[in-house]
């Protein structure tokens, strides 16, 4: 089995695939402690929106899709901060539209024939070395923010009107957390696909939060957790010839499941 | 007055249309521990975010020391958060620093001032055993009390509490307040309350509010032990509406 290591995209596909996990770790702890999961989904889904442009246009899909994902976060960061009642309604609007402008552009692509099921359900099998630069800028910037303003960052995910008053910028810091999450989920999206992104994002966090008693320690918790159910979703997915993305995910949930019964079990025997 | 550490003058507000608030003039001395009562939706909330500066004061004035602690009302929301005790009160320190220049804003961490601070914080509210355990892991009365340790942390000169026992049991209650008034010996104590056993034998000053407030200085301490303390909001509003006819009266 350990010949598929010698092909070329395979190690792409690793070396992705673990950096990948370790961001949306950190930025899934962030996701769920601010219970921001519908946000992500609304930011994924809109992201598509700049796929479809990119394509039309020519630009690189990476570029379009995050310059969507951002402005719809910064979009989404505002609606928050200011019409809090009326969220619910404006993601929904958000994520709607912009998906129907990816599916409206991708159709007007004279000739379009790349996959679009790749991206709805990731190519990570399909990782260029470029690709792998720009998702370890990302990483490194996300890490460089975490240790610097992880205090900030902390106080506005725990008590955010605390935070107002203690002198943090709140807003900034919020819009900071939502425009890193787009970044993320665009990255995501290459290794599982839109549809599965906040699977990806949620599942190691679900396990992390109960083991950890700090946010830090769930951010690495996940990015670890996460790390190893995509090496071995790859490796499953390679074997049995499946969908990378799906395969991971279901490695992601079976595990979460089996640590809940453990949890239950322990409980009751105590 | 020079002792005052806050003072009120003609504040008025609205929310649209809506008064909530109607020409309040408040005066708190420095050792005052002030219960400010009143039915929902009298405006308690709006004054303290008003004197928290978390809405806007558009009429009327109201002056204040910087260096205030508060207490928020709900301390139940968020207890899956991965946090530790210690974290919490970490969090109260002013977020300034001595260091001039781009490098204030890549500050990484916390000092050992701010450590021991924050531990001498914990003790004050007989909480330091607790500083590494998980927030969520604490009952109720624990939490407010981490709660406290946060708001002092700042070394408050006034502190605000918000219903602080609104959502913690009878014992837990009487810790809080024998705490507050431990706390009152140095520092200012406004407490914003449904509850009204505040007032028996804690409250040094109550300030009824329902748009406008009414002030009164002390009750009869009778009235209140008769009944052990547990009195319905309704009780208290009729009698405080009779001390205000009294009060007209003379």
């Amino acid at each position: 089995m350990l010949e598929v290591l010698s092909y070329d995209f395979m190690q792409n596909a690793l070396i992705a695939g673990i950096l990948v996990s370790i961001a949306s770790g950190i930025i899934g702890s962030l996701i769920v402690v601010n219970r921001m999961v519908f946000l992500a989904g609304g930011i994924a889904h809109t992201s598509y929106g700049g796929i479809g442009m990119a394509i039309y246009f020519g630009f690189p899909i990476f570029f379009g899709a995050s310059l969507f994902a951002v402005l719809s976060a910064i979009l989404m960061a505002y609606i928050t901060l200011n019409q809090r009642d009326k969220i619910d309604t404006f993601v929904g609007l958000i994520w709607a539209v912009g998906m129907a402008i990816g599916i409206i552009f991708v159709d007007l692509t004279p000739g379009y024939n790349v996959d679009l099921m790749s991206y709805l359900f990731g190519s990570i099998l399909a990782v260029s070395s470029d690709d792998i630069t720009y998702i370890s800028s990302l990483l490194g910037l996300i890490i460089f923010i975490m240790i610097f303003w992880y205090k900030q960052i902390l106080a506005v995910s725990y008590d955010s009107v605390y935070a107002s008053l203690r002198g943090i910028n709140v807003k900034f810091f919020y819009t900071l957390i939502l425009v890193l999450s787009a970044l993320t989920v665009v990255i995501a999206i290459k290794v599982v696909g839109l549809i599965l992104v906040i699977a990806l994002l949620t599942i190691p966090v679900y396990i992390a939060e109960k083991l950890s008693s700090s946010l830090a320690s769930m951010m690495i918790i996940s990015g670890i957790l996460s790390s190893i159910f995509t090496v071995i979703g790859l490796f499953v997915s390679y074997q049995f010839d499946i969908t990378s993305g799906a395969s991971i995910i279901m490695i992601s949930a079976l595990s979460l499941l089996i640590f809940l019964s453990i949890l239950k079990i322990k409980k009751q025997l105590l | 007055m020079k002792n005052n550490i806050l003072e009120i003058k003609n504040l008025s507000f609205a929310y649209l249309q809506q008064e909530v608030l109607q020409d309040i003039n408040l005066e708190v001395a420095k050792d005052d521990f002030l219960a400010i009562i009143g039915p929902n939706g009298g405006g308690k909330s709006t004054l303290l975010k008003l004197i928290l500066g978390l809405e806007k004061v558009k009429t009327g004035t109201i002056k204040i020391s910087k260096n205030l602690g508060y207490v928020p009302q709900n301390t139940n929301i968020n207890i899956n958060f991965p946090i530790k005790v210690i974290d919490v009160v970490l969090m109260g320190h002013k977020n300034e620093t001595k260091v001039k220049g781009i490098k204030k804003y890549f500050k990484i961490g916390y000092t050992k001032d701010e450590k021991d601070c924050a531990l001498a914080s914990l003790k004050e509210v007989g909480m330091e055993k607790f500083a590494d355990s998980k927030i969520g892991s604490l009952s109720g009365g624990q939490r407010q009390r981490v709660m406290v340790a946060r708001a002092l942390s700042a070394h408050p000169k006034i502190l605000l509490l918000d219903e602080p026992t609104s959502s913690i049991d009878v014992e837990g209650q009487k810790q809080i307040y024998d705490l507050l008034k431990k706390l009152n010996k140095e520092i200012t104590i406004i407490v914003v309350s449904h509850d009204i056993s505040v007032i028996l034998g804690y409250a040094s000053k109550v300030a009824y509010i329902n748009k406008k407030l009414v002030i009164h200085n002390g009750i009869e301490k009778d009235i209140i032990d008769r009944d052990n303390g547990h009195f319905c909001e309704v009780e208290m509003i009729q009698m405080l509406d009779q001390l205000k006819q009294k009060d007209c009266s003379c």
